[in-house]
């Protein structure tokens, strides 16, 4: 448990010395949101329509660049060869690193959602702590599964490709959730299907959460 | 005869006999008429597919398990015939839907899934040419290939979950029993080829990769030059 703090206050301690390249990315979301407002034109309605979907359209695009990071520093001079062999649990490694990408991911998220609020004239109709628990939740789907495909492409060439052209497709059932909860808690949800779309949310970040974990164990194995 | 070849000459005729029942001894489809009997070649594609990347999902289990090379071999082989069988699959969508739909492609849970699937194991296929040494490469690509196995349960019953345009999943119950017989007969044919190939092509890779951890690892490069100015 300790190792897995440890692991964690690293991470956001050297986000937080290097605190520019998370207000760049939040800056990036915010660009994404505003050009996907000059694509839509002058239509209000419909971007508060699909506001959910140009939000985590413009999260999921910011997340691939920071999590392109996330193993930087560890395969920089063999730094994650070290870690190991102090030796730190390689899953109190891989769930620190998830936490903390979540912790960085919810804050961008938490950021492109207010900028969003205001770009697009959007008005909650459902409630504050869902829609937080959804942002959360909806984080929590990238955040593993993103955590690993870093570190499986860490070493690779082409990293910053291979990343999205692995994650996106892996990340697309929770994507839809949150982008459909957000839909509702915002356009308002006269069939009731907040609950059965924040299970599958919950749900695929169950499974991810779990496996992703299983097998960077096994990955940093080799 | 080795095994794979017996099973291709095999899958080759009861898939020959399975169209043939389906093209010349089954009525027309009630409501599609004879653009129907697509349906003959259509799912027996889908099950093949999902077969395919089923193998290559057990066999990546084996790969991490064992650590033995003759794994990977079997799970190259199987994302690349379920690639094909997927694109081969999304082909025969088009040509099915532009009759009965009136469009070649639509946003429909099952056929955006479907295609969501194939790009996330094409992913794993350009991964592993990218990753040069032997078994890091294995690693990678079964810790890859587990992750993208979720698309496919998701695929599945994605006509289930959302509403979609495409018919619920066929199945030999689903369908009249005068259709079942073609149907099951040309899904066994399809399997069969399939299973030959993957052992085809997996024989291919297998001689590969055994070459490749055979040949004697490069000599170190040497240090960089020291050239200091001044």
């Amino acid at each position: 448990m300790m190792q897995f703090v440890w692991v964690l206050h690293k991470d956001l301690f050297v986000e937080w010395r290097a605190r520019s390249r998370i207000v760049g990315l939040a800056t990036y979301a915010l660009v994404m949101l505003l050009i996907f407002a000059f694509a839509v034109g002058t239509d209000t309605t419909a971007l508060q329509q699909h506001a959910g979907a140009y939000l985590w359209l413009a999260v999921l695009s910011a997340s691939t660049l920071l999590l392109v990071q996330s193993f930087q520093q560890e395969t920089e001079a063999g730094a994650l060869d070290g870690l190991l062999l102090l030796p730190v649990n390689p899953v109190a490694l891989f769930y620190g690193k998830a936490v903390a990408n979540l912790v960085l991911l919810t804050l961008l998220a938490a950021v492109a959602l207010g900028s969003s609020f205001f770009l697009y004239d959007l008005h909650l109709r459902g409630s504050l702590v869902l829609l937080c628990l959804n942002v959360v939740l909806g984080t929590a789907g990238l955040a593993a599964p993103g955590t690993l495909y870093a570190a499986l492409t860490a070493r690779a060439p082409a990293q910053q490709l291979l990343l999205p052209l692995l994650l996106l497709p892996l990340v697309v059932p929770p994507v839809l959730a949150v982008v459909k909860v957000t839909d509702l808690l915002l356009v308002g949800d006269p069939m009731n299907q907040l609950s059965s779309w924040l299970a599958v949310l919950a749900s695929f970040d169950l499974v991810y959460w779990s496996l992703t974990g299983v097998l960077f164990a096994r990955l940093v194995e080799e | 005869m080795k095994w794979d070849h017996a099973l291709l000459l095999s899958g080759a005729v009861i898939m020959a006999v399975g169209h043939c029942m389906g093209l010349f001894a089954t009525p027309p489809e009630a409501y599609m008429g004879e653009t129907g009997r697509i349906l003959y070649l259509h799912a027996p594609t889908a099950w093949a597919a999902m077969l395919a990347y089923l193998l290559a999902f057990l066999a990546a289990i084996g790969a991490l398990w064992t650590g033995r090379l003759a794994w990977d071999a079997t799970v190259e082989s199987s994302i690349e015939l379920g690639v094909l069988l997927s694109v081969m699959l999304l082909f025969q969508g088009s040509i099915w839907a532009k009759p009965t739909w009136g469009i070649w492609w639509t946003w429909d849970a099952r056929l955006t899934s479907t295609a969501i699937m194939l790009v996330a194991f094409i992913g794993v296929l350009v991964l592993r040419s990218v990753v040069h040494q032997p078994a890091r490469r294995m690693v990678v690509t079964a810790v890859a290939t587990i992750a993208s196995f979720v698309n496919v349960p998701v695929v599945y019953f994605s006509v289930k979950w959302w509403s979609s345009i495409h018919q619920l999943p066929s199945d030999t119950g689903s369908v009249d029993t005068i259709m079942a017989l073609p149907l099951a007969v040309s899904a066994f044919g399809t399997a069969f080829l399939t299973v030959g190939f993957i052992g085809s092509r997996r024989r291919l890779a297998w001689k590969r990769l055994s070459r490749e951890d055979a040949a004697p690892d490069l000599p170190e490069l040497p240090p960089p030059l020291d050239l200091e100015v001044g």
